[in-house]
C-alpha cells in the first residue's frame, strides 16, 4: 500500500470505531430523554457487559490444551479472593497478575 | 446530580476550578495504574507486531492516537499488509468493536452535562476506560466529568506511549506480554465482582457470563461477541418486567431501600 492508502485504511478504522462509540449518543441526543426501554438497558446491560469482557479476555484459553486453563482459573480465583479481602482495585489487579505470572513461570 | 453553585461564587473562580481539576486527577490517577501496566506492555506488543509486519514506524502511534481500540489495531495492522480495501476494513472494525455500542447505551446518563469534554469522553471510551468510568464512584466532592476525563486521557496516554515505544524499538525488544496482559482480565474480574456485590439482582451478571461462554463455544473466539451481545439483549428484554422495578432506569436516582428490599426477596 502507498502512504495515502494506509492513511485512508486507518481513517476507515477510525470512522468505524468512533461510530460504535458515538452511535447511541447520536440516536439519543442530550436534552431529550431516551425511551424508557433504552434507559432500562442502561442499567441492565453493564453487569452483563463486564461478564462478556471477562469471557472476551479468556477467549483464546484452550481448555483442552496442556494446562486446561488452570493458570487462568487459579489467577482469577486469587484476584477475586484478594479483592474480597482488601477491596482495593489496583492491589487486586497487580496481585492477581503477579500470581498469574508466577504460575506461568513455575510450569 | 445536583451541585451547589452558591458557595463557589464567593471564591475566586480560577482557583476553585483548579482545585476541582486537581482533586479529580488525584482521584483518577491511582485507578489507572493497573491500566498503565497493562497498556504499556500490550502497546509495546502492538508496536512490535506492526514492526514485524514491516509497516512504517508512524503506524502504531497514529493508530493508538486515533483508533484507540486494542484488538482492532492488531486487525488493522494485518490488513495494512494486504490489498487496499477500506470498505472491508470499516466493516471488520465495526464488527470487532460492536461491543462499544453497549457502552454508549450505558453512559447516556453519565455523560450528561459534561460539556466540552463530552466528545472526547465518547471518542476515548475503550473497554478499560468504560469499565472504570462506569463502575468507579469518585469520592464525594470530586467532579465526575473531570474524573472521567482524566481516566480517559491517562489510559490513552499509556496506550500511545506503549505503541510508540514498541514501534520505535520493536526490533530490539523481546517482550514477554503473556503474563502481563492478564492485568486486563483481572481488571474486568474485579469490576464484575464489585458490580456483583453492589447489585440487587444477579440475573444479568449471570446471563452475561453464561451467554458469552455459550456463544464462545458455538461460534469460536473470533466471531462470538455479536451473537453474545444479541443474546444478552434478548435476556434483558425478556427479564424486563421483573428486573426494571428492581434495578430502575439509568439516569434516575435509585429506588429507596424500603421499596427495593421488598422486591429483593422475590427477585432471588
Amino acid at each position: 500500500m502507498t502512504t495515502a492508502q494506509m492513511l485512508i485504511t486507518i481513517g476507515a478504522a477510525v470512522l468505524a470505531t468512533v461510530l460504535t462509540r458515538a452511535l447511541p449518543f447520536l440516536v439519543f441526543p442530550e436534552g431529550r430523554p431516551a425511551p424508557r426501554y433504552v434507559r432500562y438497558l442502561g442499567n441492565a446491560l453493564p453487569p452483563a457487559v463486564f461478564g462478556l469482557l471477562v469471557v472476551y479476555c479468556l477467549r483464546s484459553v484452550d481448555v483442552m490444551g496442556a494446562t486446561h486453563g488452570l493458570p487462568e482459573a487459579l489467577a482469577i480465583l486469587g484476584t477475586a479472593a484478594l479483592h474480597l479481602w482488601k477491596r482495593n482495585m489496583p492491589l487486586s489487579i497487580f496481585g492477581g497478575t503477579a500470581l498469574y505470572m508466577a504460575i506461568l513461570a513455575l510450569i | 446530580m445536583p451541585r451547589s453553585t452558591g458557595a463557589e461564587a464567593t471564591a475566586t473562580c480560577g482557583e476553585k476550578r483548579r482545585g476541582r481539576i486537581r482533586r479529580a486527577f488525584a482521584a483518577a490517577f491511582p485507578l489507572t495504574l493497573p491500566i498503565m501496566a497493562g497498556f504499556v506492555f500490550l502497546g509495546l506488543a502492538c508496536g512490535v507486531y506492526t514492526h514485524a509486519l514491516g509497516l512504517p514506524v508512524w503506524v502504531p502511534t497514529l493508530m493508538s492516537a486515533l483508533i484507540f481500540a486494542g484488538s482492532a489495531e492488531f486487525v488493522v495492522a494485518s490488513m495494512l499488509t494486504g490489498a487496499f480495501n477500506p470498505v472491508q476494513v470499516f466493516l471488520t472494525v465495526f464488527v470487532v468493536n460492536a461491543r462499544h455500542l453497549f457502552y454508549g447505551l450505558s453512559m447516556l446518563a453519565r455523560f450528561r452535562d459534561t460539556g466540552r469534554k463530552r466528545p472526547y469522553l465518547i471518542f476515548g471510551m475503550c473497554d478499560e476506560t468504560f469499565s472504570i468510568t462506569y463502575a468507579a464512584d469518585p469520592p464525594a466532592g470530586v467532579d465526575r466529568g473531570w474524573f472521567m476525563f482524566f481516566v480517559t486521557v491517562l489510559n490513552q496516554l499509556y496506550w500511545v506511549v506503549g505503541c510508540t515505544l514498541g514501534g520505535v524499538f520493536g526490533a530490539l525488544l523481546d517482550v514477554q506480554t503473556e503474563g502481563l496482559s492478564f492485568a486486563m482480565t483481572a481488571l474486568f474480574v474485579v469490576i464484575f465482582l464489585d458490580q456483583w456485590l453492589k447489585e440487587k439482582n444477579h440475573a444479568m451478571a449471570v446471563a452475561g457470563i453464561a451467554l458469552s461462554a455459550l456463544m464462545l463455544l458455538v461460534f469460536g473466539p473470533d466471531n462470538f461477541t455479536i451473537p453474545a451481545m444479541l443474546a444478552i439483549l434478548a435476556a434483558a428484554t425478556v427479564l424486563r418486567e421483573r428486573l426494571e422495578p428492581v434495578i430502575g432506569l439509568a439516569g434516575e436516582e435509585p429506588a429507596t431501600d424500603a421499596a427495593t428490599s421488598e422486591k429483593d426477596g422475590d427477585a432471588r
